[in-house]
């Protein structure tokens, strides 16, 4: 029915106090997810706009809501030790909006969360939504329908550039995962992918990379090797210069390595239908399917 | 963040790492005073420092008999412009006569979200060329953050680059540092290049370069000190203060564009519908209008702009937001230069109203918007 989050979400939003995450929990509220609770030391008693109980701790939260999934809003400063908290109140899947988290906290994080067994999504993502009733993160829910196609990126407008072309046309969405623009993320898009191929309810995923580093090329290779479903990509950043970070931390091509049309032949040679412009998704998604 | 060779060799020179002495001089006065004093009457070398690699090749990095020809050769230097940015410093440091050259260098490989140590003994060179030419010269180590480089570990590589214990023992000694150093400024490059074997048998860090992780500037005020902003466009330095991501670039369609991975998918476009961007351009994902104005005044600014394209897919961005900066910002700044603006999703309706009113148009498909302001920018 879809990947990582459904009707069995129970959220936690970490940070439920603060401008951005009070305004998103209540966009995620209004769409259906199952807020249970929400953290922010030192507001705890608190109820969010009546509906959201307010613990101090993620232990705390965990323990009198069952919360099995966590979103984080916090600062950037304190994203990580967030990320470490959740991880020990136990909650199978943390999904990390916070952007500009050091890259050198990161390769602590991740060991950590590997050990657990717990998976991380981002940071700097806008999150994830399986329409159409459960949303964690960002991404507008108006602008998804419920349906059968996968969707993958590490962006978020071009992301929600994508999903409106296919909602346009029809094709609704199994899960759409923005699994973020940083060069250190928690699920890669083979994660995606893999997740994907077991899905019964999805038939195809779109695939939207970028510039920097080589997840797009061993997604490629997988692809190639294990997957059965139809993958449609698209790769950002053709017209980038070398050496440059475009915006996302993540985006920046060292070298001569990790450009657009490396990644571009990789998926070719991979068999998945390549976009020239993000117009180009329903035609090629029509001809595969 | 980029640092200058002279200021990453002083932070390995603060984390033990044994680096030459040199300092920096900004005329030629100061390049003879400073070689004078450094060199007991030697040869010196004068190195342009610029954010560029092959500094060498562009005539930045010279030799100098005396005291006299640093001066001369740093008169030339300073002012000189290596791959379009001006010389503003050298650095002076007295000649080392070299018997061999090696490479130590760490990274935060992404593929197996490791910091890592790279080693060669092919050093001096480019470590790119060396990684695609011969692979097989360059060794790694994957480093676990939690224990750090084990003293086994970095021996183990060590030994790989030197046959005397001793220097290898010295080398080790080096790695460990240098991944002390590469924690403690949090950076996301930091290489040794030459690792110098001089001519009495010890190691000594030759040249350094070092990045540091824009993300950790908030915690160290002391590193973000040491930003030169005289080696950016100022339009990118006015776009940081402003809280854009700003690129320019060289062609003539101005882009503001909401969001990283569309803001290049519009660039591609624009380049699909055959004309050039001038430039990448984030504002982001909060709703303020001050950030429209301050986008449209840096994108105006570029006298090779034709065309202006807004591309906004509204999400967290509101519409209206973006409109009521575009009616804000051109009140303040009449345009000189045709605007096609691209609005879709939160407020859209509410959105296009503001514009109308205030005699603008707008298109709802990124495609057709893209294909207008690459014809207006050739028209102009």
């Amino acid at each position: 029915m879809s990947i990582f989050v459904d009707q069995q979400t129970r959220l936690a939003v970490q940070g439920i106090t603060g401008r951005d995450g009070s305004f998103h929990t209540r966009q995620m509220l209004g769409y259906g997810t199952k807020v249970v609770a929400g953290v922010t030391p030192g507001k705890g008693g608190q109820v969010f706009d009546g509906v959201v109980p307010v613990f101090d701790t993620m232990a705390d939260a965990v323990a009198e809501t069952r919360a099995n999934t966590s979103i984080i809003y916090v600062p950037a400063a304190v994203a990580a030790s967030a990320i470490f908290e959740a991880a020990d109140a136990g909650v199978a899947l943390i999904v990390c909006i916070t952007e500009g988290i050091p890259v050198l906290d990161m390769t602590r994080v991740l060991p950590y969360l590997h050990e657990r067994g717990a998976r991380l999504i981002g940071p700097n993502c806008p999150g994830l939504i399986s329409p159409p009733r459960s949303k964690v993160g960002i991404i507008p829910g108006n602008i998804c329908r419920p349906g059968r196609i996968g969707v993958v990126s590490r962006s978020g407008t071009l992301t929600y550039e994508i999903v409106h072309q296919l909602s346009g046309a029809g094709y609704g969405q199994s899960t759409c995962v923005g699994i973020g623009g940083d060069p250190l993320i928690g699920t890669s898009f083979i994660h995606c992918l893999s997740a994907f191929q077991a899905d019964p309810d999805t038939d195809a995923v779109v695939m939207i990379g970028e510039i920097g580093g080589t997840d797009e090329q061993q997604a490629a290779d997988f692809v190639q090797q294990a997957m059965s479903k139809p993958v449609i990509g698209f790769i950002a950043g053709q017209t980038a210069p070398p050496g440059r970070r475009m915006g996302h931390a993540g985006a920046i091509i060292a070298g001569s390595s990790g450009t657009a049309a490396e990644k571009m032949a990789a998926f070719a040679r991979a068999g998945i239908a390549v976009m020239k412009r993000p117009a180009e998704v329903v035609a090629l998604l029509k001809a595969r399917l | 963040m980029n640092l200058h060779e002279y200021q990453a060799r002083d932070i390995l020179r603060r984390h033990g790492i044994p680096v030459p002495p040199g300092e920096v001089a900004t005329s030629a006065d100061q390049a003879r005073a400073i070689a004078a004093r450094l060199s007991g009457g030697g040869a010196v070398v004068v190195k342009a420092q610029v954010h560029a690699g092959g500094r060498g090749k562009a005539g930045g990095v010279k030799l100098a008999r005396d005291a006299a020809e640093a001066a001369a050769h740093a008169a030339k230097i300073l002012g000189m412009t290596i791959k379009g940015l001006v010389v503003q410093r050298v650095l002076v440091a007295p000649a080392a006569e070299i018997a061999a050259e090696s490479y130590v260098g760490m990274v935060v490989d992404r593929a197996s979200q490791r910091p890592t140590l790279m080693v060669s003994a092919a050093g001096g060179v480019d470590i790119e060329e060396v990684a695609a030419q011969t692979p097989e010269q360059i060794h790694r180590l994957a480093v676990d953050p939690r224990y750090g480089v084990l003293p086994h570990q970095a021996l183990g590589l060590a030994r790989k680059l030197y046959q005397d214990m001793t220097r290898a023992r010295a080398a080790a000694e080096i790695m460990q540092r240098l991944y002390g150093a590469f924690y403690a400024v949090g950076a996301s490059l930091a290489e040794i290049n030459p690792l110098a074997t001089t001519r009495d048998g010890a190691l000594a860090a030759l040249d350094a370069k070092i990045v540091i992780d824009d993300n950790e500037l908030d915690r160290h005020p002391e590193l973000a000190a040491l930003r030169d902003t005289s080696a950016e466009a100022p339009s990118e330095v006015a776009a940081r203060e402003a809280g854009l991501t700003f690129i320019k670039l060289d062609g003539s369609v101005g882009c503001c564009v909401n969001g990283a991975g569309l803001a290049m998918a519009t660039m591609d476009l624009v380049k699909y519908y055959g004309g050039e961007p001038a430039n990448f351009l984030d504002i982001g994902g909060s709703s303020d209008p001050q950030k429209v104005v301050s986008a449209l005044r840096i994108i105006t600014a570029d006298p090779s702009v034709r065309a202006i394209l807004f591309n906004i897919f509204g999400g967290i961005t509101r519409g209206d937001d973006v409109a009521n900066g575009i009616v804000q910002a051109t009140g303040q700044l009449p345009l000189k230069v045709p605007l096609v603006i691209r609005l879709t999703g939160t407020n859209e309706e509410l959105a296009i109203e503001i514009l109308t009113k205030a005699g603008f148009s707008a298109l709802t498909d990124m495609d057709e918007a893209v294909k207008q302001a690459v014809a207006k920018a050739r028209a102009a």
